[in-house]
């Protein structure tokens, strides 16, 4: 039936690596955004949540672009990683994680920071009153009680990495093997004569996990949301 | 010896309130609206007086001119709301625990046993808040909050969400308290009936000022 090829098959794992190191790093970040913006206020917030959000109604290829550029070999960051700590993001997987991080970010930080709004804030100050200070108050109280927005926030960015396209080939290009996505070889493979039936068998593949991730996100929001209401 | 001489400026209401109390339970008695509120929580550190200072023992918890200013979590101020505010993430047993854990106390088998029976909590230790009565979720409060190990319990309208016979199941554990649990009271409260029965001190607060200070005689004849 699925009968693929071993590109094809590189193309589906450096997808879902890709993927999911993206939503995995850019998780303590989003999860640190995302409580700024719910329980502070501070000059520049409107600044910092418009900066958050940019990717989301920028073209792709400028956001791939703007990363090109800061953290392409001779970007100052890119060059400063580089030079210091061997990190190396340029037409790398690893930029492919970047970039995908970047575009779902915004995804992230938003559920998050409506789950954690969401918390009343008088069990935090319950807390308080029972010797938590403001880490552990989060750590044993906000956090658990936001978490199916925490999980939601993760699979939107997951799906939003898995389907980015304009930003990744922009920053590190198209390569098999190295940056080639589900995405990337779907769009390479309609570009040559007799590419269709290749094309068809990654779009499935590419339903397939989408489905996949869909249910096993709703199952685990579910769960958690059951926890934190306490009718587990 | 608990002192309290704060002000707190709130909106066009000023809470202005000045008392000392050395009591096993005071009652803070007042109509709705009198700042009684206010006061209990600028005593737990939840809201910062505009100017003052709270001492406990020789604690100073507060002071304005020394701005001193105690973090809630370090004042060692048990709090019991309103509404409960259990954990609705924990269960019952770590709703109670949760206090000791943050404050790294050691565990106390024999303290867990005598909470556990003067509030009759054994029953529904492993559920959860969202599948306890409106009664049972002010006893673990109350439990949650002695087994901090507080030198200062704030018992703030505890009864004020309950019909009248879940005040009456309520109503001899805090007796109960007052006379076993060895830790002061502040009894927060607008209900003659319920100030009678815990308090045996009372601060009379009207309008956000104090309007007496002295025995159960100040409260209205029923």
């Amino acid at each position: 039936m699925l009968d693929l090829t071993p590109e094809e098959w590189t193309a589906v794992r450096l997808s879902l690596r890709i993927a999911l190191w993206a939503t995995v790093a850019a998780l303590p970040f989003g999860i640190a955004v995302a409580w700024v913006l719910a329980r502070k206020s501070f000059w520049g917030k409107a600044l910092l949540d418009g900066l958050v959000h940019l990717p989301l109604v920028l073209p792709p290829v400028v956001t791939g672009y703007l990363l090109l550029i800061s953290f392409g070999r001779r970007g100052p960051i890119g060059a400063f990683l580089a030079d210091n700590f061997g990190i190396v993001f340029s037409f790398r997987w690893t930029g492919a994680a970047l970039a995908c991080g970047v575009m779902g970010f915004p995804l992230l930080v938003r559920a998050i920071r409506l789950s954690i709004e969401a918390v009343d804030r008088r069990l935090e100050d319950a807390a308080a009153t029972l010797g938590a200070n403001r880490l552990w108050t989060f750590l044993t109280i906000t956090l658990p009680i936001a978490l199916p927005g925490v999980i939601a926030g993760m699979v939107l960015c997951f799906a939003k990495a898995l389907g980015e396209f304009g930003a990744t080939i922009t920053f590190v290009s198209n390569i098999p093997g190295e940056t080639q996505t589900i995405s990337a070889a779907i769009y390479t493979f309609t570009q040559v004569p007799g590419g269709d039936e290749a094309a068809m068998r990654l779009v499935i593949v590419a339903i397939v996990i989408a489905l996949v991730a869909l249910v096993i996100s709703e199952w685990l929001a579910r769960r958690a949301g059951a926890r934190a209401y306490g009718l587990e | 010896m608990l002192s309290v001489d704060i002000e707190k400026r709130l909106g066009a209401f000023t809470v202005a309130v000045r008392f000392e109390t050395a009591s096993r339970a005071t009652a803070l008695f007042g109509p709705s609206g009198a700042g009684k509120t206010t006061v209990v929580s600028t005593i737990a550190g939840l809201v910062t007086p505009d100017r003052g200072r709270i001492a406990l023992d020789d604690d100073v918890l507060f002071d304005s001119t020394n701005r001193v200013n105690v973090a809630p979590h370090r004042r060692s101020v048990g709090y019991v709301f309103q509404e409960g505010r259990l954990f609705p993430h924990l269960t019952v047993r770590q709703n109670l625990h949760y206090g000791r854990w943050m404050r790294g106390l050691a565990r106390d088998p024999s303290e867990e046993a005598r909470i556990t029976a003067l509030l009759d909590l054994a029953p529904f230790l492993a559920r959860r808040p969202g599948r306890l009565s409106g009664g049972e979720r002010q006893r673990v409060a109350i439990g949650r909050a002695l087994l901090m190990r507080p030198r200062l319990l704030l018992l703030d309208e505890p009864l004020a969400s309950l019909d009248a016979a879940r005040k009456a199941e309520i109503l001899p554990y805090l007796e109960r308290l007052r006379d076993a649990a060895g830790v002061p009271m502040v009894y927060v409260s607008h209900q003659t009936d319920e100030v009678r029965r815990i308090a045996t001190s009372v601060v009379r607060i009207e309008a956000g000022r104090v309007a007496a200070v002295g025995g159960l005689d100040l409260l209205p004849v029923p």
